[in-house]
């Protein structure tokens, strides 16, 4: 009984769930489109009309309909926090997702990024009235090189992809520049690596020549060796490698390759878990983006934006694109034309993702030197503390050799149970958690990557190993049901990909009437 | 340190269930003489109050948009963005989500892409669009890889009125992907002969509205001719409210329309994060680089979203990937969604018309002085001045009496003969006084 005398006790605990008039379920909400409530007619933004004037559009004023519904304010806020509610986030749960990185995002850094200094400045503003953002890109610039004992950076990429290509870019011009351009067109990449590292090289007119990884998982010097020839330019590795593992004869190969005439370049996706414990630049790399959103915890966003600043060993660091800062005495300044330098080009309209550089320097200068080694170490000693809890019931295909910051499973253990990778992984929804990365690598059959990240707590790591604990014997013992259907409880039940593909709704049309 | 819940007792206990004694031991397959056994000598962590105090310092040192009159455009713009757009784009769901691989558990940002993607097909007159590029440059060197692939040609044409950077970046790329690009001159006046340097081994010609001038164009008798030799017509707009006011690139024939989408819902961010709008006809979906959502229906019969198409995509196709791009600007395309989607129609209309009107407001009165000349006769919200002497230096000298006066051609175009052209942008955020200031620092900026 509470207070007001009434019973706290439901009276029907056992009765079925009803449907429900609106097909909600309490705090799922269903929400229709902009498209279905708005009105093309109202407008949530109060403009006052200008006074008349005589407008000089050349006869081109718009005919066409333009199809866009306005919202009041009050509306657009329902709308888009009940659409928030429909997402899993890391401020609500564990997001393990092998290779993404998904650590906490510090809300100061959101506020830093904001300052009218950073958030409201134009790229083309005489360069007297920004130094204090050219400092700060001189100051992150820093740090990353430090970090990676490089010898340039090239700032302006976008994204990790958008990184690869801009180093891939800086050795075909290394390349160019040694008259070797006709014969060397030939990029090496383990069967292992993001499917970007592939893409990028063909996009610039290489062909990919596949290296295998050895069944620990590395790729070992011999297969580097073989597939090493006077035709390539380089080899595209990623390291710690997508498989979670330290490449133990990285140093070798680096060598190996060098000694063949061709460059390195190293996919930094995973430079989370050596931060402050190894510096890419004593590996012997040539260049290696860093994903400023999975490393220094930008926010991802839903997809982006991202930032790929790129490291690059002192034999390519003459060619980075434009624009880099230049510092004459105490002023610092920008390089924007290729003229004059040595520059390969230019990879986006401005100076790259300054919201993001804002984020990523307040989230070093917070750890310092020693938060950073620690964040590394933290995040490799949590994805090991999985590993070794999980590893009695789920395989590992590379035994039981330490991991670095994500361990992963393939779905050998699986076999008998009638069950997939993709069941395993919507159960987990069920449980409340994001499920880890599954199906890649592709090289590990059902693969199964997991990244709990340093943002983990203990009691959130235990909560998490009991929950997979307790799905995995289900599995085993055949209770195939709560996984075949799963999820239940999700805001949807699962998806028909297949037919989103085989007939594509990319876009609200307007109903066709009906007749009567 | 504050964002590390590990305690000190916890990793003890955590390295004994692992069976090793020191955190080193996890790291034994990296070479023992380069791991760092001690932190670098770098500074150490820093509190809230030092990190806000030190970042403040630097911020200081610029000086803010909002902060003067404000005339700078040529690619990026400054706009009022409405106070909820930000907060709405703060909340955790949005913020700190990934790309929506699980789509039970991302319906928020699923429903906003495909949105997204109505919103933006809508605008620029096109069938489809896809959930977002990096930015408007790097969208029109992905347009352009895309009609090679269309037209199983090699060669793009860019007209001299495209944005130099946008060039660049496109130039960049076609280099290195050993395809062929021929840029035309920079065109102030408007004037180039786009027509008669068409010919039938172009796979597309890249045509940018209004141009980076000022100009506007009518892309039809353009269509046309590009169409009748099989090449596709590419429209890049770096102004993307321009479309509330003037015809869209689709409605005259364009084939793909790219842009920057930064005006609506987005700062200036001195550059990035952008958000690059691209949109084409049905037809070509298959060869639309980047992200699709599309609709689906779930076990229980409900409308839901999913990626699809994703055969295209890196992930997927490796090195026949249609390109290699993964992370978009999922947040940026959210916050320019909430903003069109408060505009709606009526709003972006109006907010067009006083765009146009201020812009023509400050010509006229340009157009009154002799000094000076206006060389645009139409425009949306930003024209070419001729002034005397180097535009620059004139900048320069406007901004030592506060006034953020545009950007002088010569920036992007240096040694191409425009040191006396200045870039003019006008947006709803001006206001009378702005002008007079303006005019006022023009004045003495050209005694100088």
């Amino acid at each position: 009984m509470n207070q007001l005398g009434r019973p706290t006790q439901a009276h029907f605990v056992t009765r079925e769930a009803p449907e429900t008039f609106t097909a909600n379920r309490a705090l799922q909400i269903n929400e229709a489109l902009i498209f279905e409530t708005g009105r093309e007619d109202f407008t949530g933004v109060d403009l006052d009309a200008p006074a008349p004037f005589t407008p000089r559009l050349g006869g081109l004023e718009r005919q066409s309909e333009l199809g866009l519904p306005g919202l009041s304010e009050p509306e657009t806020m329902r709308h888009y926090v009940r659409l928030s509610q429909k997402n899993y986030a890391i401020d609500a749960g564990l997001y393990p997702l092998g290779s993404c990185t998904m650590k906490h995002n510090p809300r100061l850094n959101e506020k830093m990024a904001r300052l009218p200094g950073f958030g409201d400045i134009h790229p083309l503003q005489p360069v007297s009235t920004v130094q204090g953002a050219l400092e700060l890109i001189e100051e992150l610039s820093g740090w990353l090189l430090a970090l990676t004992n490089m010898k340039a950076v090239a700032m302006s990429p976008k994204a990790g992809a958008h990184g690869e290509m801009c180093g891939m870019m800086a050795i075909k011009a290394a390349i160019a520049a040694k008259g070797e351009a006709a014969t060397r067109k030939i990029v090496l990449a383990p069967e292992s690596a993001h499917g970007t590292n592939p893409a990028t090289a063909a996009a610039l007119g290489f062909s990919v020549r596949a290296v295998p990884a050895g069944p620990d998982g590395l790729v070992h010097p011999d297969a580097v060796k073989a597939a090493l020839g006077p035709d390539v330019a380089a080899i595209m590795l990623t390291n710690p490698n997508t498989c979670g593992l330290f490449e133990r004869d990285i140093v070798e190969i680096a060598r190996l390759v060098h000694e063949a005439g061709a460059y390195f370049y190293c996919d930094g996706a995973n430079f989370n878990a050596i931060v402050g414990k190894v510096r890419p630049g004593d590996l012997g790399i040539d260049a290696m983006h860093i994903n400023l959103h999975k490393t220094f915890s930008t926010p991802h966003g839903g997809g982006g934006p991202g930032a790929g600043p790129v490291v690059l060993s002192e034999r390519l660091a003459a060619f980075a694109p434009v624009p880099f800062l230049r510092r004459d005495g105490d002023k610092l300044g920008l390089v924007e034309h290729v003229a004059g330098t040595q520059a390969f080009g230019r990879m986006t309209a401005f100076h790259g993702q300054m919201g993001m550089f804002v984020r990523a320097l307040a989230y070093i200068l917070s750890h310092g030197a020693d938060g950073l080694a620690k964040a590394s170490e933290d995040a490799v000693l949590a994805a090991n503390y999985l590993r070794v809890g999980l590893s009695d019931l789920m395989s590992a295909p590379f035994g039981d050799r330490p991991c670095m910051h994500e361990a992963l499973f393939d779905d050998t253990w699986l076999k008998d149970s009638g069950l997939t990778t993709l069941d395993f992984a919507k159960a987990m929804i069920d449980e409340g958690f994001h499920p880890m990365t599954i199906y890649f690598p592709l090289v590990v059959h059902g693969a199964m990557l997991i990244e709990p990240t340093e943002s983990e707590s203990r009691v959130s790591l235990e909560l998490f190993l009991a929950t997979m604990r307790d799905l995995a014997m289900r599995a085993l013992r055949g209770e195939t049901e709560r996984f075949l259907g799963a999820p239940f409880y999700a805001p949807r039940r699962r998806l028909d990909e297949t037919a989103a593909a085989r007939k594509p709704v990319l876009r609200w049309r307007k109903p066709e009437p009906v007749e009567e | 340190m504050r964002y590390l819940p590990l305690s000190s007792d916890d990793r003890a206990d955590m390295l004994a269930r692992i069976g090793v004694e020191t955190i080193d031991d996890l790291y034994a397959d990296a070479p023992q003489d380069v791991l760092l056994k001690t932190p670098l000598d770098l500074p150490r962590r820093r509190s809230e109050i030092e990190v806000e105090r030190r970042l403040s310092a630097l911020s200081a040192k610029n000086v803010a948009a909002g902060a003067k009159p404000f005339f700078v455009g040529a690619g990026a713009y400054k706009h009022h963005v409405p106070a909820s757009v930000d907060h709405l784009i703060q909340r955790s769901e949005f913020l700190t989500s990934y790309t929506p691989y699980q789509p039970e558990i991302s319906q928020g940002t699923l429903q906003v892409l495909f949105e997204f993607q109505t919103q933006v097909a809508n605008l620029t007159g096109m069938e489809v669009a896809n959930a977002s590029m990096y930015d408007g440059s790097t969208a029109t060197a992905e347009a352009i890889l895309m009609a090679h692939r269309v037209t199983r040609r090699r060669k793009a044409l860019l007209s001299g009125g495209l944005h130099p950077h946008y060039a660049e970046t496109a130039r960049t790329l076609s280099d290195m992907a050993e395809d062929e690009i021929v840029l035309l001159p920079p065109d102030p006046s408007g004037a180039e002969d786009l027509i008669g340097a068409l010919d039938d081994s172009l796979s597309c010609l890249v045509v940018q509205n209004p141009d980076f001038f000022g100009h506007l164009r009518d892309l039809r008798p353009l269509a046309e001719a590009c169409h009748k030799k099989g090449i596709l017509l590419v429209a890049v707009v770096t102004e993307v409210v321009s479309l509330g006011l003037i015809e869209s690139p689709g409605a005259m024939g364009a084939d793909i329309v790219v842009g920057e989408g930064q005006s609506i819902g987005n700062g200036l961010n001195f550059g990035g994060p952008y958000v690059g709008l691209f949109a084409t006809r049905e037809k070509f979906l298959r060869q639309t680089p980047g992200r699709l959502c599309g609709q689906t229906l779930d076990a229980e019969g409900r409308r839901g979203f999913v990626l699809t198409l994703s055969t295209r995509e890196q992930h997927i196709r490796r090195e026949k990937a249609t390109s290699n791009i993964c992370t978009n600007s999922g947040l940026c395309a959210l916050a320019f969604s909430i903003h069109l989607s408060m505009l709606g129609a009526t709003g972006l209309k109006q907010l067009a018309l006083i765009n146009h009107a201020h812009a023509v407001a400050l010509a006229e009165a340009l157009e009154k002085r002799g000094d000076v000349e206006v060389l645009n006769r139409s425009f949306f919200n930003e024209f070419t001045l001729r002034v005397k002497g180097d535009a620059a230096a004139l900048v320069e000298a406007m901004a030592a009496q506060g006034v953020l006066g545009g950007v002088p051609v010569s920036r992007l175009l240096p040694g191409a003969g425009l040191d006396d052209l200045l870039l003019v942008a006008s947006s709803e955020i001006n206001t009378d006084a702005d002008r007079a200031a303006f005019l006022a620092a023009l004045d003495r900026g050209m005694q100088q």
